[in-house]
């Protein structure tokens, strides 16, 4: 009995511990984010600010009264989910492709793949500039969209195709003979089938675009398609030597709002083992 | 409703390797056909190129008066009951059901309908909320036999449904689908490697062997008159046994002594030296036992019981013999082609749940004569096959069509 004690303490003190460890950057940008700009000046090192320094909710006000800032907000959920829906359907039917049918080329469609997951991501910012310039993409939508699918999409046709290869084939035959085309086999019993699969690649592909901050700073000049990242590191206020600390945390804090409530949302669907029962067990 | 025709099919995958070859079987409306035959026989590849899952190399498959090779699966109108059932895991027990019918727009209603009937039919109303992964073994068999008839199929066609299930749920199954297919009356064809299934099941029976057809007959007469030495020994359970023996005028000479059969088999074997002298363990009696059959002291030898297995109803007495090295290879190679170990020569016979024999005891057997088989060591076909009792041996060109026997005489493959 004393020993369960002790292995469950033991295991609370070891979850406190990673706990605090990663969230404490993250405790700290709140705390700053509640600080008045005079605070900071004046040097305020507690977490907590010192009577009378306090700001309340007035940083939050304040980021979110920026004109800016709320277009880069916009930019950033209308990029990233844009890139994510195109990224992860792309991404169903190469994977689909890849785990079901014996094509030639195959295996290099998938080394391709994974060679441009490896691609560092700032050698191909140069080329791009130009490139972006000379067809009009430059400081548009569809100019961050089409390289955030890119590096993303083969990752998810990575993810997915493991997902696809675990559903036995007799799913689809058995739609099949029940009178289903493939399409129809694909959608009615495939996709619903990998939608863990589906979810996790979606996260992850929502992730990237959220948090890239390379692409969205040399792609873009103005807030018509200037994601968040970029637009925090233009938040320089009235004294550029002087900047503005804890509305730069509130704006941080914001923008994570969102990728919060997604992962929440997706999360819900990555369940573990929704096939089971589908076949003998 | 509808017939199924295999005419010549030919199966090659990318290596030539001919997985069902020059396969033809006639399958009638609301006939009951199995497919057996030992792992790796062509009896499954067979089955999904019924449906179309397998593309068809050459030869022709007509169901119903349409040719169907080139035809996608869902258009040939063919309900399939897969071994791992297959069952939709992100649909209800309802809806995996109801699947078909949604896929063919039929309207709510009728739906509704049909599915509550199919339901009612396999006992599986209470549980038509429920997911696949919440049901038994059994349940989920149900479903997938469920998703089968709730449409009205030309054919259901099986691969290999209880072979997931333990032994008693197979037995309940086994005689439920039996009542099922009699009841709807639909021309089904079922493949497994159980003979038991296929000789509790079937109509007819098509024994596989290596993608060959060795023999197209009912139960019985694939019990009394197997074409060759492999459906001999597949069939029945425990197997024939196989002796070495030589015939002169009509007496029979086996390890164990003499026995008298029947002059028109006798003429048959004469002058072929050795042969291989299969009977069925039943054949076999007690001499001293209080039996019905007629009991002549010419057939009876004495012999030593090594090991005795009493099941209540019945004893098996295993005795254990030396075969000479002709007969041995081909019984070594029958071992290995009904997917068993070959193991020390030995006779079994079946004695009376009554009999007092023990290990070690020495008793007086007697044996059948008329009902020996004699197969030919070097083509194991069966030279005392009753040809009219027989059904179809392609082999040994018994049975065929007049169109398909000009192919056999012309050298047709042979086992």
């Amino acid at each position: 009995m004393t020993k369960k004690l002790w292995q469950r303490g033991g295991l609370g003190l070891g979850v406190l511990l990673i706990l605090f460890w990663c969230l404490l950057p993250v405790a700290w940008i709140i705390s700053l984010s509640f600080k008045s700009q005079d605070s900071i000046t004046l040097g305020n090192p507690g977490f907590f600010p010192k009577k009378g320094t306090g700001a309340g909710w007035d940083n939050y006000k304040a980021a979110w009264e920026n004109e800016q800032f709320r277009r880069a907000i916009w930019n950033s959920i209308g990029i990233s989910l844009i890139a994510t829906i195109l990224s992860v359907a792309l991404a169903t039917l190469a994977a689909y492709a890849i785990a079901r049918l014996d094509f030639k080329g195959k295996k290099l469609v998938l080394s391709v793949a994974l060679a441009i997951a490896m691609f560092p991501v700032v050698s191909l910012v140069g080329p791009l500039f130009d490139l972006w310039r000379a067809v009009h993409l430059y400081d548009t939508w569809p100019g961050l969209i089409i390289p955030y699918m890119s590096f993303t999409l083969p990752l998810a046709i990575w993810t997915l195709s493991a997902f696809f290869r675990e559903i036995p084939w007799e799913m689809e035959q058995a739609a099949q003979v029940d009178g289903a085309t493939s399409w129809q086999a694909f959608r009615k019993v495939i996709v619903p089938l990998a939608a863990p699969g589906v979810f996790t690649a979606a996260i992850l592909t929502f992730f990237f675009a959220w948090n890239d901050f390379v692409f969205g700073i040399s792609l873009t000049s103005t807030e018509r398609a200037r994601p968040i990242p970029a637009s925090l590191s233009f938040f320089v206020g009235a004294d550029p030597f002087n900047r503005p600390a804890s509305l730069l945390a509130a704006g941080a804090v914001i923008a994570t709002i969102p990728i919060v409530i997604i992962v929440l949302l997706f999360q819900r669907k990555i369940v573990a083992g929704l096939t089971s029962g589908a076949v003998k067990g | 409703m509808a017939t199924i025709e295999m005419k010549h099919i030919v199966k090659k995958y990318g290596d030539g390797f001919p997985a069902v070859n020059d396969v033809s079987i006639d399958v009638a409306d609301g006939e009951f056909l199995i497919l057996v035959g030992p792992s790796g026989c062509g009896k499954s590849t067979l089955l999904r190129m019924i449906v179309g899952l397998e593309d068809i190399t050459s030869g022709d498959m007509v169901i119903g008066d349409k040719r169907v090779n080139d035809l996608a699966p869902r258009d040939r109108n063919l309900a399939m009951v897969f071994q791992n059932y297959a069952l939709y895991p992100h649909l209800t027990v309802y809806e995996n059901i109801a699947f078909p019918l949604r896929l063919a727009r039929e309207k709510n209603e009728i739906v509704d309908q049909k599915v509550r009937d199919a339901a009612e039919t396999l006992e599986l109303t209470e549980h038509l909320e429920r997911k696949p992964a919440n049901l038994s073994g059994g349940q989920r068999q149900r479903v997938a036999m469920g998703r089968a008839i709730v449409r009205e199929a030309d054919a259901f066609l099986f691969d290999e449904p209880l072979s997931n299930l333990d032994a008693k749920l197979r037995g309940q199954m086994r005689t439920e689908i039996s009542r099922l297919q009699k009841r709807l009356g639909i021309t089904t064809v079922y493949v497994t490697h159980d003979q038991i299934e296929a000789m509790t099941l079937g109509d007819r029976v098509a024994v596989l062997k290596r993608g060959v057809l060795q023999q197209l007959a009912t139960p019985r007469e694939l019990y009394d008159n197997p074409g060759n030495l492999f459906v001999a020994g597949f069939i029945g359970s425990p197997p024939m046994n196989f002796l070495p023996a030589t015939v002169e005028g009509t007496t029979l000479k086996l390890p164990f002594g003499s026995v008298q059969i029947p002059p028109e088999k006798a003429e048959r074997v004469a002058d072929k030296g050795l042969l291989i002298a299969g009977v069925r363990p039943e054949n076999f009696a007690e001499a001293s036992a209080p039996h019905a059959r007629d009991v002549s002291e010419a057939n009876t030898f004495e012999t030593t019981v090594d090991v005795v297995e009493w099941l209540g109803n019945e004893t098996y007495a295993y005795i254990p013999f030396e075969a000479p090295p002709e007969v041995q290879t081909h019984l070594d190679q029958l071992a290995k082609d009904t997917d068993s170990e070959a193991l020390r020569t030995q006779l079994v016979i079946t004695l009376d749940g009554t009999s007092t024999v023990r290990d070690g005891d020495q008793i007086k057997i007697w044996m059948d004569g008329s009902k020996v088989h004699l197969f030919d060591p070097e083509t194991t076909e069966n030279l005392t096959v009753d040809a009219d009792h027989a059904g179809r041996v392609p082999s040994l060109g018994i049975g065929l069509d007049k169109e398909d026997a000009g192919v056999a005489a012309a050298g047709a493959p042979r086992s």
